[in-house]
């Protein structure tokens, strides 16, 4: 029978190994789910994977890869030091709603006001909504031990509650008939969330991402924050002994994966999505939990996955409009992407040995 | 505009509590056996879809129950496989399986939205329903009310009484130990799995068969988010759980009878009470009782690697 | 103009130019769909989409229609939106108030494609935005329900508070208790247009309060089923016929019928008269059918119901004539004033009669 003995040190070869054979094998079984839904495979695969980066309208699809894979990276990486550290911030889709309304009812407090500098404050808010956001579950565990999976989870459900009461009554367009939904924000100058260079899809939230990706490696790699995270993450009595305060820890992350999230919820009202509504979060905070873990919490990884995640939604549109793929069967890919990912990820720790039975 | 009647809206809540509580004994058990599955809602959904194709199919509403456990165990078994034997993430494969199953539902029930599933015929339980307050309370639900409620009688027999039981709950407690005592830790941990799969597939299937019934898209709208809460809520005992499920399901109850009768609360603020009370009993039981965390089974979401 | 969309409506003309796709008429018309929900669900989409069988039907092999279910509003939409108009589509119709804006946005950048906004209130010189007297339904099923409570308890299940709803509650109330001058009606704001648990739980709870006449602004079949289960309660079918549950509970239903404006606008693309407008059709124009009334109602309720769809129908009856009043007193219609389009598409109170506040 085969039995996995653990690896003294993960494998370098199969850290970077297994989310390639985690895609290859994604796309063979995905291949199988569509040609059991009565599609060719190949066109199929060629639709998701190919078109959105090189085919008849790329240009166009290109740039809606950064808007899609700008707020999940942004929310993966804030993500990943809680991960790493074993603390399970699963609300971030609530921090993101937060940081979303915060920002947004600032500068609509001020509109019409002519000053750019109302998007920076704006910034500033959406970051704070989001850490005030992720600091209840994380003063609840630091304090009193509290389930800090459950209590972000459950806020979740109060932010949406709170976004659609925002949305009809303190934040309502006045002059907007009496429908749901707040003025535009991204067709106010002073508010706008812009693209740096136009046709690219790169705005202020895309640059946060590439900054924050870039910030969490040389955090992780050289900074003794860093290295108490990651150690806490393997031992946590080590990390005991060596001095690093649990508490702090918590709040350290937890604040930081709400603020990234409240700063994606701000970039994404002000620019893509526009304005608050009813409907406006649709699911990066968790999307982004796959992103993280798809990037193996190393923050070039979770670029990486980022930009494959936003793919997988782009081209499964493009699949869905010219192959009338359901858009079911893009959920089902993408969390076999991750199924797989987890599956092989054994052969990173542990390596697998033939031992016939009996013998110690 | 009339008062609420209390009698009405217990027996609302009951049937509001029903899947819950199938979804949350499964977990609980799979939690005294130190696995956290957070792919509830996954297996629900899954359970949901499954059982409706079959009761569909067949007529029969019991078939249905039955498919829709065996579909909630098929997929928890795919997490117990990555989970026990290829030592994954517990969180991230729980994630993974809500996913997964979230995407297949969906695509296994589109041609099936809209239409109506066969109707499951109401116990009205002879002598007791004709009490006069308490029969229409309480006797006179459909049979998975009582097999909701008789479940956790069960398992709370099994977990307190039996030796199997025990065992359970030592796998729970120290995985390491209970190896070393010679008992068979992936396997009791996959037997957990898979039943905490097949009731998540009856509360789904719940849903989708009696409570609405119908299947859609969201048919299970979080249901198997509360469910993990109310878990934790009842600091993993099945009695704590029923009662945990029932306070949940009267907020919610509680919050459309009193915009029915009239009385005008904010709706909004009603529609967020169940979720805050919920965060507040969380730290209630956290600050009320020391022992809470000594309660958490000891092994929770670590994974078992026999070292040799 | 902001820089990103001139930049934008560039691209746009410059891809199409460079695709050899001709600016004007072709050959086949291509017709695409934006759909909120999934074609299955048996309410709103289903019937916009019964619309779109209806165009095929209509004009064949002169047609070809693409669409998309379940586009979520924002960003995504755009982009849906977008890349419909990309894969040559020249008519497109986006079926949701949350699209006005994306609707709006990829309008400017293709000027030369024409676009319908259903329920919207923003127009272009190549948008359009449509709608349906859905009031008129709601004054003819509001009499019956008069006419059919025992309990004179009359539930209504309302997803927000915009101007559509409230002009629904108040049609029917109106119209009830001109019947039955006893008669209360009970509103539920469900927060949602489609949440089948929620609409069941509050048909529930609506019937333990003694309602026994359920009418819903929200489109699943939930509360049918809730009713059917308590037995001698009236439902009405909403926004298609929901046959299954006749003859009770559903004993009538309001369908919303687009197959005949949508076949007047891809005529007038077809004949190169298309123009943008504001179009409120109502039982007049056919958009908006009373299902068959069955057998569980009276012959004199049904035939007074049957008379007032006449009376409608031919332009002899607005079910907003006064004397009506606002619910704080003040009045609000004259003895036979009809009240205008605007009065009605601002609709932000209730009539004299209602108890209760609108959520603000």
């Amino acid at each position: 029978m085969i039995v996995l003995e653990k690896r003294p040190s993960p494998s370098q070869v199969w850290t970077i190994g297994t989310p390639l054979l985690a895609i290859i094998a994604t796309i063979i079984a995905g291949g199988l789910m569509f040609a059991l839904l009565g599609k060719d495979p190949l066109v199929a695969i060629r639709t998701i994977f190919w078109d959105p980066l090189f085919g008849d309208f790329a240009s166009y699809s290109r740039q809606q890869l950064l808007i899609k894979a700008g707020p999940l990276i942004l929310i993966a990486i804030g993500l990943s030091f809680g991960f790493r550290a074993g603390i399970w911030n699963i609300g971030a889709e609530g921090q993101y709603i937060m940081g979303a309304v915060f920002g947004a009812a600032f500068g609509l407090a001020l509109f019409p006001a002519d000053n750019r500098l109302i998007f920076v404050a704006m910034i500033l808010f959406g970051a704070l909504g989001g850490l005030v956001w992720a600091m209840i579950p994380a003063l609840l565990r630091v304090k009193l031990g509290t389930n800090e999976i459950l209590v972000s989870l459950m806020l979740v459900y109060v932010a949406e509650v709170i976004l659609a009461k925002m949305a009809t009554g303190p934040l309502k367009n006045p002059e907007g008939m009496g429908f749901p939904g707040s003025r535009n924000l991204s067709q106010w100058p002073s508010a706008a969330n812009r693209e740096l260079i136009a046709g690219t899809g790169m705005h202020w939230g895309v640059i946060a991402a590439l900054v924050a990706v870039i910030g969490a490696y040389v955090l992780f790699s050289r900074h003794r924050l860093g290295f108490d995270i990651r150690l806490t993450g393997q031992s946590p009595r080590a990390a005991a002994f060596g001095g690093v305060n649990p508490g702090r820890l918590v709040l350290i992350c937890m604040g930081t994966s709400g603020a990234l999230a409240g700063l994606a919820g701000l970039f994404e009202v002000a620019g893509p999505a526009g304005q608050i509504s009813i409907d406006f979060n649709v699911g990066y905070g968790f999307t982004a939990i796959i992103v993280a873990f798809l990037g193996r919490l190393h923050p070039v990884g979770i670029l990486l996955a980022g930009l494959l995640m936003a793919l997988t939604y782009i081209g499964g549109e493009l699949a869905s409009l010219s192959l009338g793929l359901p858009a079911a069967a893009i959920q089902i890919f993408q969390g076999m992407l991750l199924f797989f990912l987890l599956a092989f990820d054994v052969l990173t720790n542990y390596r697998p040995r033939w031992k016939s039975r009996g013998v110690a | 505009m009339g008062g609420i009647s209390p009698v009405l809206l217990i027996a609302a809540l009951m049937v509001s509590a029903t899947p819950i509580i199938l979804a949350a004994i499964g977990e609980l058990v799979a939690e005294r056996a130190g696995v956290l599955n957070l792919g509830v809602e996954g297996m629900m959904i899954t359970g949901a879809v499954c059982g409706f194709i079959v009761a569909v199919g067949t007529g029969s509403p019991a078939l249905g129950f039955v498919a829709a456990a065996a579909g909630g165990a098929a997929l928890a078994l795919l997490f117990g496989i990555l989970t026990q034997f290829l030592l994954s993430n517990q969180v991230a494969t729980g994630l993974a399986l809500t996913l997964f199953g979230l995407g297949l539902a969906s695509l296994l029930g589109q041609g099936y939205v809209g239409v109506s599933a066969p109707a499951t015929p109401k116990l009205d339980i002879p002598l007791l329903s004709d009490l006069p307050v308490l029969g229409p309370m309480l006797f006179r639900h459909d049979p998975v009310v009582y097999l909701a409620l008789a479940l956790c009688a069960a398992v709370w027999w099994f977990l307190r009484r039996s030796r199997a039981g025990l065992i359970l709950r030592a796998v729970g407690e120290n995985h390491d130990a209970a190896h070393a005592l010679g008992y068979r830790v992936v396997l009791i941990r996959l037997g957990a799995i898979v039943f905490g799969g097949a009731c998540a597939g009856l509360g789904g299937a719940y849903l989708s068969l009696i409570r609405l019934p119908s299947y859609t898209e969201d048919v299970t709208a979080g249901a198997g988010w509360i469910a993990l809460a109310i878990v934790v809520f009842s600091g993993w005992r099945p009695g704590w759980l029923v009662f945990g499920a029932y306070v949940f399901g009267g907020i919610s109850v509680l919050q459309l009878n009193l915009q029915a009768a009239g009385v005008q609360i904010p709706v909004e603020y009603l529609s967020m009470a169940p979720y805050v009370i919920t965060i507040l009993v969380l730290v209630a039981l956290s600050t009320a009782r020391a022992s809470a965390t000594l309660s958490t089974p000891g092994s929770l979401g670590k994974p078992f690697h026999a070292a040799r | 103009m902001k820089r990103r969309t001139l930049l934008m409506s560039g691209a746009g003309t410059a891809l199409m130019a460079s695709l050899g796709m001709p600016l004007r008429a072709q050959d086949v018309l291509k017709i695409g769909f934006i759909y909120v929900g999934p074609i299955g669900d048996g309410g709103w989409t289903y019937q916009h989409d019964q619309g779109r069988l209806a165009v095929i039907d209509a004009f064949g092999a002169a047609v070809e229609t693409i669409y998309q279910e379940t586009v979520p509003e924002g960003a995504d939409a755009e982009r849906a939106i977008t890349q419909m108009v990309l894969s040559g589509a020249k008519l497109i119709f986006t079926t949701s108030f949350g699209y006005m804006d994306a609707t709006v946005n990829v309008a400017a950048q293709f000027p030369d494609v024409m676009f319908e906004h259903a329920t919207g209130y923003k127009t272009a010189d190549n948008l359009a935005v449509y709608d349906a007297r859905f009031y008129e339904g709601r004054a003819v099923i509001g009499t019956m329900a008069g006419r059919l409570t025992r309990t004179n308890k009359i539930g209504y299940i309302a997803s927000f508070p915009i101007p559509e709803v409230i002009q629904g509650i108040n049609a029917s109330f109106l119209h009830a208790r001109k019947v039955n001058p006893a008669v209360e009606m009970v509103v539920i704001w469900a927060y949602t247009w489609f949440d089948p648990a929620k609409e069941a739980d509050a048909a529930k709870a609506m019937i333990d309060q003694g309602v026994d006449v359920i009418l819903q602004h929200t489109d699943s079949t939930a509360p049918q089923s809730a009713a059917q289960a308590a037995g001698n309660v009236y439902t009405f079918g909403q926004a298609s016929d929901m046959a299954g549950f006749a003859p009770m509970p559903r004993v009538a239903s309001i369908i919303d019928n687009w197959a005949p404006y949508y076949i007047k606008r891809v005529q007038a693309v077809i004949d190169g008269t298309w123009t943008t407008g504001r179009s409120w059709g109502g039982m007049a124009e056919g958009e908006v059918v009373i299902g068959q009334i069955t057998d569980a109602v009276p012959a004199e309720v049904k035939a007074e119901a049957e008379a007032m769809i006449a009376a409608i129908t031919a332009g002899e009856y607005h079910p907003f004539t006064g004397p009506i009043n606002k619910q704080d007193g003040s009045p609000f219609l004259a003895e036979g004033e009809v009240a205008t389009d605007e009065q009605l598409v601002g609709m932000n109170f209730y009539v004299e009669g209602m108890t209760g506040d609108i959520p603000s």
